[in-house]
């Protein structure tokens, strides 16, 4: 079976694999991180979305092969080593821009780098463009482009973060 | 210092959000048990067959399998139950076909399950699923309601003749007859419910766990009532006691209604650990999770409404057809009977009414309810045939609306459907709705968009429901085979903090937060000396779990008469310890304190005196502080409300998008309004996706044919508004809290408001009514067809 090297939060991890397996496969079962969850299995729900060499991939449309020798954040990563957390997850808690917690894990990353692709500003219609891929069928949305909204001044050092 | 303020009203920010931004929620498929094994259903994709052979002899050779189960081999064990018995006009029972875990001789929807692979891995389980042999003969199938009764219609189970689950009625059918004879009109209405799949977030996904030293069984489950499924599948299913059988339900990622069931997967994984004495996880592929999990509405029906020449409704009658699918799911048979056509009555005064409903079975997933469970269906065919009314008669729609309402002053209101409503001002929410909305200023924006080649339409919606379930004397009474109270056990530690175990469940709602509130106001500790725990009946006593909005009303009221007995214990024990007689002993603030004096001894002293107890009245309380309360509602409670959507139609390709959405809603006392403007903007959204985008698609012959986000349209964040929510609130007078619910409301109140935009942007069209849900290609069809009636102003 194929050996698979890579980062994952800043720790290197080497897994044999089947050629076949997913990288969000890989992140649940071999790594143990649960917080990357599946919701579909036609890569349109975005539950299991992730950072791979700093940019949004959906994790169940990426073998983990094609994963060996990148970068991988997941959303057990984002907070830093004293627990404080990242603005967008902040956001999301002040914003209540999630309520059964299922699809928060991919919206917040998805939301994190739509707010970093966007560093010269991002209106509400770009945000809900941008969260297309990316299904919650709980808050209908309002809160959660609130919560981006609201994110991208902190994160972009527009204002201090609270 | 003084404390923030926690207590019913605030709207402090989730205390379970923390593990869920961090990805630390804990969901079914987040476990995974030592020495576990993987299951997976193999399932037809044959709507209606006759299962003439099924080999196994492959699959079970195949690396890693260690068993294959089919409906041969859980043949002798019980059937799926249906927790709600309906009769017939004539009085007899409604037919009740066997609900098989594993089909028996027939599949008879797309997604039953033929045999289930168990394996070392996922993997292995799958690939030997597809190593099975298996002969089937097809049969011919229906897939909707009218072909179901059909004459000649191929015949689902022999145990329901012409595929009839029952033939019910309610209410005065003379009266109505005598009403319509006498009546200066009758106004006619067809109209579908469109079905729908509920599509929580979160797959359905089962551990079964089996422990031979101790004969112990543990079911992990996706479940909205842990105690419930305990019931259901130990003492109907698989015969399991419950001392027997621990049902855990962690965090679970959205229900709506789909996780109420108990379903056969539940019962195939803890009766295989059984049989194997090892661990056996199940989870849904999204494929899966269409194929099985209970779909929503699917009515067709036909209203009419008998009125004078005021407009003022003089009768109504309603005929309706439900589906049922290929068999029973656990609510199933209520939905469309007592959730639905006693509702009929709406906010108005229809002095009489008769509905007959009769429900069939035919080759689909079975239909259960789902989010609002009968009342989106009522609201949308009443305020629908409203709208069409007023169309018909050139009539203004609020005005007739506002002619037709229940007053003000007549609450207690019986109804002439079986319920009494115990409040509402229904004048309250539309004048606000209204105003919020600015429905005086639309000519202006429809005007504008008719500039600009756009078609604007407003509609709106007062509607009400029924939530709060439920008296279960009422209930019983109905064919209900439960009870419908609530418990709650509240525990308070020997340092004054609080852990709250509560019969309900939250997937979604925040009851770790707003129950603990309850908490904050009643004992007056801080919110942080207070947890919330629910969801595994080996910690709670007993629960009837979370559907029909019912945990705050019901569930919370229960924490209220806990509560009440621990103060209750407390002013005694601060009695004895101030010397002074309990009469006299007031608590407030977190202190129990003699009556007008200084002297007073805090909430943490009487705690730890209760379990320390050195200078305690021995002889008359027992030591200790912990206490449990089953709460039985007296009534329904009857939140309500009104919802506008105004909409803007490109008529080049027919997209609607909705420019505005209003709803203001009496849901009683609130206590978190953060979280109850969440809940009503979720369920309006869900609302929209059914008016607007979903559609859960069979052919003629019973194929599923959206069984995939691909197909099925989820609303996503670019298909839908800002939500404007507000609350008008009039307080329940039965429960001790006075709240009604909110988690259903949008979803109920919202349909009939976005068709009602949708036809008035078509109303040069000739358009009286679409059914659900308004497609691009229905509105460009209607558009492309007929030249407007008028030009447009």
């Amino acid at each position: 079976m194929p050996q698979v090297t890579l980062t994952v939060n800043g720790k290197t991890a080497s897994v044999e694999v089947e050629g076949r397996t997913l990288l969000v496969e890989l992140l649940r079962d071999k790594l143990g991180l649960t917080g990357t969850h599946v919701g579909c299995d036609t890569s349109q729900c975005g539950a299991c979305v992730v950072h791979v060499d700093g940019k949004a991939v959906k994790s169940c449309t990426m073998l983990a092969v094609q994963a060996n020798g990148a970068a991988v954040t997941t959303i057990e990563g984002l907070a830093a080593a004293d627990g404080t957390l990242h603005p967008m997850q902040e956001a999301f808690r002040e914003n209540h821009a999630l309520q059964c917690g299922f699809c928060t894990p991919g919206m917040v990353m998805s939301a994190i780098d739509i707010v970093a692709t966007h560093p010269d500003g991002l209106s509400e219609a770009e945000i809900r463009h941008c969260l297309e891929g990316n299904l919650c069928r709980c808050t209908g949305y309002h809160n959660i482009v609130k919560a981006v909204s609201a994110a991208w001044p902190v994160m972009h050092g527009k204002v201090a973060a609270e | 210092m003084n404390a923030p303020f926690e207590g019913i009203g605030a709207s402090v920010r989730r205390k379970e959000d923390l593990r869920f931004i961090s990805g630390r929620g804990h969901y079914v498929d987040d476990m995974n048990r030592p020495g576990q094994l993987h299951a997976v259903m193999k399932r037809s994709d044959r709507p209606h067959a006759k299962i003439l052979s099924i080999d196994t002899s492959a699959a079970l050779a195949a690396p890693g399998v260690v068993a294959v189960y089919t409906g041969t081999d859980t043949a002798a064990l019980g059937s799926i139950p249906c927790g709600w018995q309906i009769h017939n006009k004539d009085g007899s029972p409604m037919a009740e076909p066997r609900h098989p875990m594993l089909a028996e001789g027939k599949v008879r929807h797309v997604g039953d399950i033929l045999a289930v692979v168990i394996a070392a891995t996922k993997q292995q389980a799958k690939d030997a699923a597809e190593l099975l042999h298996i002969d089937l003969e097809e049969l011919p199938a229906i897939a909707n309601v009218a072909d179901a009764i059909a004459p000649g219609a191929p015949v689902l189970h022999d145990a329901a003749p012409g595929n009839v689950c029952y033939d019910w009625h309610i209410g005065d059918k003379a009266g109505v007859d005598a009403a319509f004879a006498a009546a200066h009109r009758v106004i006619t209405l067809d109209l579908t419910n469109n079905r729908l799949v509920p599509n929580a977030m979160e797959p359905r996904a089962a551990i079964g766990d089996y422990d031979s030293s101790t004969g112990d069984y543990t079911l992990y489950t996706t479940s909205q009532n842990p105690h419930v499924i305990r019931l259901l599948m130990g003492a109907f299913v698989l015969g399991l006691p419950e001392h027997k059988l621990r049902v855990v339900a962690p965090d679970v990622g959205g229900g709506f209604g789909s996780k109420i069931y108990h379903y056969a997967e539940e019962a195939i994984v803890t009766w295989s650990a059984g049989k194997l004495g090892r661990a056996i996880k199940w989870t849904a592929d999204r494929s899966e999770s269409f194929m099985s999990d209970a779909h929503g509405r699917d009515h067709v029906s036909t209203a009419k409404m008998a009125i004078d020449k005021d407009g003022k409704f003089l009768a109504l009658h309603v005929d309706t057809l439900c589906n049922m699918g290929a068999y029973l799911s656990t609510f199933a048979t209520a939905v469309p009977t007592y959730l639905y056509a006693t509702l009929l009555a709406g906010t108005y005064t229809t002095p009489v009414i008769y509905a007959e409903v009769k429900a069939v079975f035919t080759n689909t997933v079975p239909v259960d309810a789902y989010r609002g469970a009968g009342r989106p269906e009522a609201a949308f065919l009443i305020e629908r045939l409203v709208d069409v009314v007023a169309y018909d008669t050139g009539m203004d729609r609020v005005d007739i609306r506002r002619k037709n309402f229940i007053p003000r002053d007549a609450f207690p209101y019986q109804t002439p459907v079986a319920l009494q409503y115990d409040s509402g001002d229904y004048f309250a929410t539309l004048e606000a709705a209204q105003k919020t909305a600015d429905w005086a200023g639309f000519p202006a924006r429809r005007a504008a968009s008719a500039a600009q080649g756009k078609l604007r339409g407003i509609g709106i919606s007062t509607y009400l429901e029924a939530c709060g379930i439920a008296p279960s004397k009422v209930v019983g009474s109905l064919g209900a085979r439960a009870g419908l109270y609530e418990v709650a056990n509240i525990r308070v530690h020997p340092t004054g903090s609080v852990t709250v175990f509560t019969g309900t469940h939250s997937h979604g709602q925040g009851h770790e937060t707003t129950m603990a509130q309850l908490v904050v106001d009643q004992l007056g500790i801080p919110l942080a000396n207070v947890d919330v725990v629910h969801g595994d009946t080996a910690k709670i006593p007993f629960g009837m779990g979370t559907y029909g909005s019912r945990s705050l009303a019901v569930g919370g009221s229960a924490m209220v008469k806990a509560m009440d007995k621990i103060i209750l214990k407390g002013r005694k024990i601060a009695a004895h310890l101030l010397e002074a007689d309990v009469g006299d002993i007031e608590f407030k603030d977190g202190k129990f304190s003699v009556a007008g004096t200084d002297r007073s001894k805090s909430f943490g002293e009487i705690a730890l005196t209760a379990y320390v107890p050195h200078n305690y009245p021995i002889e008359e309380l027992e030591p200790g502080l912990d206490e449990t309360a089953f709460y039985d509602p007296k009534n329904f409670t009857f939140p309500g409300g009104c919802h506008i959507c105004e909409v803007e139609i490109d008529p080049a390709t027919g997209i609607p998008t909705i420019v505005n959405f209003v709803a203001v809603d009496d849901v009683g006392r609130v206590v978190n309004p953060m979280i109850v403007e969440g809940q009503v903007q979720g369920g309006i959204a869900q609302g929209i996706g059914q008016a607007l985008y979903e559609h859960a698609a069979y052919d003629a012959h019973g194929q599923l044919i959206s069984g995939s986000f691909m197909d099925y349209t989820m609303p996503r964040a670019d298909n839908l508004p800002n939500i404007t929510v507000a609350t008008e609130n009039t307080m329940c007078t039965h429960n001790p809290l006075g709240s009604k619910g909110c988690g259903e409301v949008g979803a109920i109140g919202s349909p009939p408001a976005v068709i009602g935009a949708i036809v008035d942007a078509l109303k040069d069209y000739g358009v009286r009514h679409l059914n659900m849900p308004a497609s691009p290609e229905k509105i460009w069809s209607i558009i492309q067809a007929g030249r407007p009636a008028m030009a447009a102003e």
